[in-house]
C-alpha cells in the first residue's frame, strides 16, 4: 500500500478495498513510527485529517469521487491551511494557526484529498539542505547522514519513506526539483502563474511557484490537474481552459528533440550524476528521441541573478513578520524599534537574515540601478537564451544537481557553495519556465541522481509524457529507501 | 530684500470606491476599529493583493479631468518602512510610471487666472492608524483605514502665496467631487493637503531649500501654515541661516509649524516594482469609455456661463464651485430665459446666505428651481416686487410651495396698472403742494419724500419703476 500509486489508491478506495479513514489511518501510523528518524512533518492533526477522511469516504459513497478523493497528500508547510499550525519552517510562526486556506489546499479540499500533515522545510523556503529549519534537520531516507535538499526537503524525504502517497512543494530556485532529485523522487514545477501562490507564504514572489513531488510522473500529472487552475485572488495567476495533464502520458518519444546545453555538461558535475544522466539519455535515444547541443550562454549568470533578487523580494514579503499582529513576539523590550529589532532577531534564523541582509542592500539608494536593474536586465537575457534553444529543440535535459546528496552540516557553513546546489535550477525560475526532477539512477554512496527536464512554457503535458515514457522502461522511480 | 514664497501641493484624495485597493474589504468611514479589516488588509502570512479597477477608474477620470497624459503601463511600486500601522512593512504605491502624468489646473486670485500645473497623479493604499491614547501606556492599531484607496495629486512649485494655494487646493477639491471621485470630507481626511514651502529673492530663478508641511486638514490651517512657515524661512534668511530640508508638522492650536524629521533621519524606502502585481496596461477604449462618462467640467461650464449667459467671470466662478450649485442654477434659468444675471444674483445672495445661516448644502435646499423660477419670473413680469419677492421666499423656505397662492394669500401683488398709479400720483402731488414747490425748486430731496408717500399709500403695492416714470412726467409738466 505504501509503494502505491495515486491511481492504484484511488481505484483501490473506488473498489472500496479500502476506506480513506483506513488509509488515511496507515499513513499516520507510519508517521507516527518514522517522523522521530526523518523529521518530515513539523504538524500532523490527526483530528484534521481523520475528519477530512471520513468527509472522502461519503463522497465516495455517494459517487463525487475525483482522483485523489481520500487520498493523504502531505502540505508543506508553506501553504497556509485554516485551523492548522503553519510555520514556514520558521520560529517567527511558531504559534501562527492560519484562519484561512491558500488556494492550493482550497483545491485539495474541493476534490475531497486529505491533508495528512505539514512537511517540514528550510525556514521561509531559504535553504538547499533543509538545515535552516527552525524544527530540525531532516534526513535523507537513502542515508540518514545526508540532507534531503531543500527547502522542500521535508515533503521529498515524506514522498520517498512513504509516509505519504504524494506531496506539495513549493519551488523558487529549485526547492521542489533539487529535494526530488537528492531523495529520488519526481517533482514537478510548473510554469509561473499556474499554481495559485494565494495562501502560499511568500519568499521571492516574482520566482515562487506551488507544484506537485510524488513517486512517478504519472502521480505528478494527477496531483497537477488538482493544482493548476485560475485565482483570481492572486494577480499574477493565469486564466487559462483547464487541461488534462495526463493526456499524453502514452504517446511515444519518436522524433522528440532533446536539448543538451553545453554550459550545463561542462565541469562542476560530479563523475558520478555524469554517468547516470549519460544512461538516462541512452534510454531516451533508445526510446527514438534524438539529443542536439544548445546553447545557452547567459545560463551561468542564473545563480549571481537568482541571489539579487530573490532576496530583494524576500526582504520586503518578510517585512509583515514585525511581531505586531501575529507570530513571535520578543518578551520584553523598551520601545518600538526594540520591539521590531529582538522579535526579528530571535524570530529569524541566520540564513533568514542574511537574505535580509542582502536584499535590503540591493534595493538600496545608490545599489538599486547595479544590481537589482542589472539583475533584471540579465534575467531578460537569460529568458532569451531559452527561447533560442526551443528553436532547436523539444525539451531541455541535464543533471538537477551538481552531484548527489552532500552529508548533513557538510555545506550549512559555506553559504557560496549551498548556493551552487541550485546552478542548474534556478534558471526555470528565473524565466518562469517549467522545469522537473525525475530519479534516474544511484550514484555515489548509493544515493541518488536527478535527471532535470525542462521545457517551454506551458508545455508539462509534454515534460510528463518524456517523463512518463522514461519510466516505463526503467524502475528508478520504484526504488524506495526503506 | 524682497522675497518670493515658493509653494508645491501635495493633495491626497480618498477615493469613493466602496471597497479597498488591494482587498474587497468596506472603506466605510467610522466602524468599531479593526472590524474593516480582511486577511489582506491584516498581511496575513500568504496574502495577495488584487487591484481594484474602481480606484484606477477615478484616477484616468481625474487625469482626463486635467488634461493629463494617462501612463500605459503604469506601475505600481513597493515602499518600504517599519511602522505598527502598516501591516505589510510596504505601502503599495506608484514611484516611476504613475497612471496620470502631468496636467495643469486654472486657478483664480483677486479675478486673476493662473495655471498651476500637475507633476502626476499616483495610486496608492492608505495606512491604519496607531491610537496612543487609553492603553495605558501602549498603542491600539486600528487597520480599518489600511489600504483605502488613495490618489495622490503632486502639483508643480507653480504657487506664489498662500492665497494661490488656497485656490489651488480649492479648485482641485471642487473637481474631485465634481467627477465624482472623492468625496471630499476634510474633516474625515478624504482630503489632506502637504504643502512644500520655500523661499527666494524676488527675481531669483533658483529654487531655495524646501520644508514640507504634513498633514493640513482644512483650507485655512493651509493659509496659516504658509504663511507662518515663509515667514520663519525668510527670518532664517534675513539673521544669515540656512533652511534645512526637513518635514514639519502644522500644530494649529499654537499657529506654529515644527521640525517632525529632518531629511537625515528620512528613510530609505527602498522602491521596487511589486511583483504581486503585473504592469497595469490601460487600454485606450477605456479611457475613451471614461471620458464618455466626465460631466461638463467646472472650467467648460464657468466659460458658458460668460459667453452664453453673459455673467461676469466672478459670478460664473461662484455657480461653478459645486457641480450641485451649477446644476441648481441651470435648472433654474433654462425655466427663464435671458433672466441668468437675475438668477444668479437670487442663488448667491438670497439662497446661498440662507444655506449658509442653515448650514445646508445646496443639495438640501428647501426651494426647488422650478419655485425659484416661477418666484423670479413673478419679479420679472412686475407681478411683485423684489421686495414682496423676500417675502415669498420666506415662505417658500418654510414649507409653503405656491409662489401664486402665496402672493394672493399675503395680497403681495404690485400695482402695475398706468391709470391707477396716475390717479395716486395725482392723489399725492394734491396733498403735498410744497414739497412739490420744493422739488421744482431744485430740492431734489424732495422726490424721494413724494415716492415714499406714494408707496406708503399703497402699501408698498406700486410697481416701483412705474411710480418713478409717472411721477417724473408729472413733476415735468
Amino acid at each position: 500500500m505504501f509503494n502505491a500509486s495515486l491511481k492504484q489508491l484511488s481505484l483501490q478506495l473506488a473498489e472500496k478495498k479500502i476506506s480513506s479513514t483506513e488509509l488515511t489511518t496507515e499513513f499516520l501510523n507510519r508517521i507516527k513510527k518514522l517522523n522521530a528518524e526523518y523529521n518530515a512533518f513539523i504538524t500532523v492533526n490527526e483530528e484534521i485529517s481523520l475528519a477530512q477522511a471520513r468527509a472522502a469516504d461519503k463522497m465516495i459513497a455517494a459517487g463525487q469521487a475525483n482522483p485523489l478523493t481520500g487520498i493523504p497528500i502531505a502540505q508543506k508547510d508553506i501553504f497556509c491551511a485554516k485551523g492548522w499550525l503553519t510555520t514556514c519552517g520558521s520560529k517567527m510562526l511558531s504559534n501562527f494557526v492560519s484562519p484561512y486556506d491558500a488556494g492550493v489546499i482550497e483545491r485539495f479540499n474541493q476534490v475531497g484529498a486529505v491533508n495528512i500533515g505539514k512537511t517540514n522545510m528550510d525556514e521561509f523556503a531559504m535553504g538547499s539542505s533543509n538545515e535552516t529549519s527552525f524544527y530540525g534537520v531532516v534526513k535523507n531516507p537513502w542515508d540518514v547522514s545526508a540532507v534531503p535538499g531543500g527547502s522542500s526537503g521535508g515533503a521529498a524525504c515524506a514522498v520517498a519513506a512513504r509516509l505519504a502517497p504524494a506531496a506539495t512543494g513549493t519551488d523558487t530556485g529549485g526547492s521542489i526539483r533539487q529535494p526530488a532529485a537528492l531523495c529520488g523522487i519526481s517533482g514537478i514545477k510548473p510554469t509561473y502563474g499556474l499554481v495559485s501562490r494565494y495562501g502560499m507564504i511568500a519568499f521571492a514572489s516574482s520566482l515562487d511557484q506551488g507544484g506537485p513531488m510524488a513517486k512517478s510522473a504519472e502521480d505528478l500529472a494527477l496531483m497537477l490537474n488538482v493544482m493548476v487552475g485560475f485565482d483570481p485572488r492572486d494577480s499574477t495567476s493565469l486564466q487559462r481552459d483547464a487541461e488534462d495533464y495526463a493526456r499524453d502520458l502514452q504517446k511515444p518519444l519518436a522524433g522528440l528533440r532533446i536539448g543538451l546545453p553545453k554550459e550545463y555538461f561542462a565541469e562542476g558535475m560530479s563523475q558520478d550524476v555524469a554517468s547516470a544522466i549519460e544512461k538516462a539519455l541512452e534510454e531516451y535515444r533508445k526510446l527514438g528521441a534524438q539529443t542536439v547541443e544548445v546553447s545557452l550562454p547567459n545560463a551561468p549568470l542564473a545563480i549571481p541573478v537568482y541571489y539579487v533578487l530573490a532576496p530583494a523580494e524576500a526582504s520586503s514579503n518578510l517585512s509583515r513578520f514585525d511581531g505586531v499582529r501575529y507570530g513571535h513576539r520578543a518578551q520584553s523590550y523598551s520601545d518600538l524599534r526594540d520591539m521590531y529589532r529582538k522579535t526579528r532577531a530571535e524570530g529569524f534564523g541566520a540564513e533568514v537574515k542574511r537574505r535580509i541582509l542582502i536584499g535590503t542592500y540591493v534595493l538600496s539608494h545608490g545599489y538599486y540601478d547595479a544590481y537589482y536593474i542589472k539583475a533584471q536586465k540579465l534575467r531578460r537575457l537569460i529568458a532569451q537564451d531559452f527561447t533560442e534553444a526551443y528553436k532547436q529543440c523539444d525539451i531541455i535535459m541535464g543533471p538537477t544537481t551538481p552531484t548527489v546528496a552532500f552529508n548533513l552540516g557538510e555545506k550549512s557553513d559555506d553559504p557560496i557553495q549551498m548556493y551552487l546546489s541550485d546552478i542548474y535550477t534556478s534558471a526555470a525560475n528565473l524565466t518562469g519556465l517549467p522545469a522537473m526532477s525525475i530519479p534516474v539512477g544511484l550514484g555515489d554512496k548509493n544515493r541518488p541522481v536527478g535527471l532535470h527536464i525542462m521545457g517551454n512554457y506551458f508545455r508539462e503535458a509534454q515534460m510528463l509524457n518524456v517523463a512518463h515514457q522514461y519510466q516505463q522502461v526503467t524502475d528508478w522511480h520504484l526504488k524506495s529507501p526503506v | 530684500m524682497q522675497w518670493e514664497i515658493v509653494i508645491g501641493l501635495e493633495v491626497h484624495a480618498q477615493l469613493s470606491t466602496r471597497s479597498k485597493i488591494f482587498s474587497g474589504a468596506s472603506t466605510a468611514y467610522g466602524a468599531p476599529p479593526n472590524t474593516q479589516a480582511c486577511v489582506i488588509d491584516l498581511a496575513l502570512p500568504g496574502v495577495l493583493p488584487v487591484l481594484n479597477k474602481g480606484a484606477v477608474e477615478r484616477a484616468i477620470k481625474l487625469g482626463l479631468s486635467v488634461g493629463a497624459k494617462i501612463n500605459s503601463p503604469s506601475i505600481f511600486a513597493r515602499k518600504n518602512y517599519f511602522y505598527p500601522d502598516l501591516p505589510k512593512g510596504y505601502q503599495i504605491s506608484q514611484l516611476e510610471l504613475p497612471v496620470v502624468q502631468g496636467g495643469s489646473i486654472q486657478i483664480q486670485v483677486d479675478g486673476v487666472e493662473k495655471n498651476i500645473r500637475l507633476t502626476r497623479a499616483h495610486l496608492e493604499e492608505d495606512a491604519g492608524k496607531s491610537l496612543h491614547e487609553d492603553f495605558h501606556g501602549m498603542s491600539g492599531i486600528d487597520l480599518n483605514r489600511a489600504g483605502t484607496p488613495l490618489l495622490e495629486i503632486v502639483s508643480e512649485p507653480d504657487m506664489r502665496s498662500s492665497a494661490e494655494a488656497v485656490a489651488y487646493a480649492k479648485t482641485l477639491h471642487s473637481l474631485v467631487r465634481w467627477i465624482g471621485i472623492c468625496d471630499g470630507n476634510m474633516q474625515e481626511g478624504s482630503f489632506r493637503c502637504d504643502a512644500n514651502v520655500s523661499v527666494r529673492p524676488r527675481g531669483s530663478e533658483q529654487l531655495g531649500t524646501r520644508c514640507e508641511i504634513k498633514n493640513l486638514n482644512s483650507f485655512r490651517f493651509l493659509e496659516k501654515a504658509i504663511d507662518y512657515e515663509a515667514r520663519r524661512q525668510i527670518e532664517i534668511l534675513e539673521d544669515g541661516g540656512t533652511i534645512r530640508q526637513e518635514t514639519r508638522l502644522y500644530d494649529a492650536n499654537k499657529d506654529e509649524t515644527r521640525t517632525m524629521r529632518s531629511k537625515e533621519d528620512a528613510n530609505d524606502y527602498r522602491y521596487f516594482p511589486d511583483p504581486d502585481l503585473l504592469p497595469l496596461e490601460i487600454p485606450q477604449s477605456w479611457i475613451d469609455q471614461l471620458k464618455e462618462t466626465l460631466p461638463e467640467l467646472p472650467a467648460a461650464r464657468r466659460n458658458r456661463y460668460v459667453t452664453a449667459f453673459g455673467l461676469s467671470a466672478y459670478d460664473a466662478g461662484v455657480l461653478t464651485s459645486t457641480r450641485e450649485l451649477a446644476d441648481y442654477f441651470e435648472n433654474t434659468v433654462k425655466q427663464l430665459s435671458a433672466q441668468a444675471k437675475l438668477c444668479a444674483n437670487w442663488i448667491m445672495g438670497e439662497i446661498s446666505g440662507q444655506l449658509n445661516k442653515e448650514g445646508m448644502e445646496i443639495t438640501a435646499c428647501p426651494i426647488s428651481p422650478t419655485q425659484l423660477a416661477v418666484l423670479l419670473s413673478r419679479i420679472s413680469d412686475g407681478t411683485i416686487s423684489g421686495k414682496a419677492a423676500k417675502t415669498v421666499f420666506e415662505s417658500l423656505w418654510h414649507g409653503e410651495q405656491n409662489v401664486d397662492a402665496i402672493i394672493a394669500a399675503k395680497g403681495l401683488k404690485q400695482i402695475s396698472d398706468d391709470s391707477a398709479i396716475e390717479k395716486l400720483v395725482d392723489e399725492v402731488l394734491a396733498a403735498n403742494a410744497q414739497q412739490v414747490a420744493d422739488y421744482r425748486n431744485g430740492k431734489e430731496k424732495a422726490f424721494n419724500s413724494l415716492i415714499g408717500q406714494i408707496m406708503k399709500a399703497t402699501q408698498g403695492k406700486a410697481n416701483p419703476a412705474q411710480v418713478n416714470a409717472i411721477l417724473k412726467k408729472k413733476l415735468a409738466g
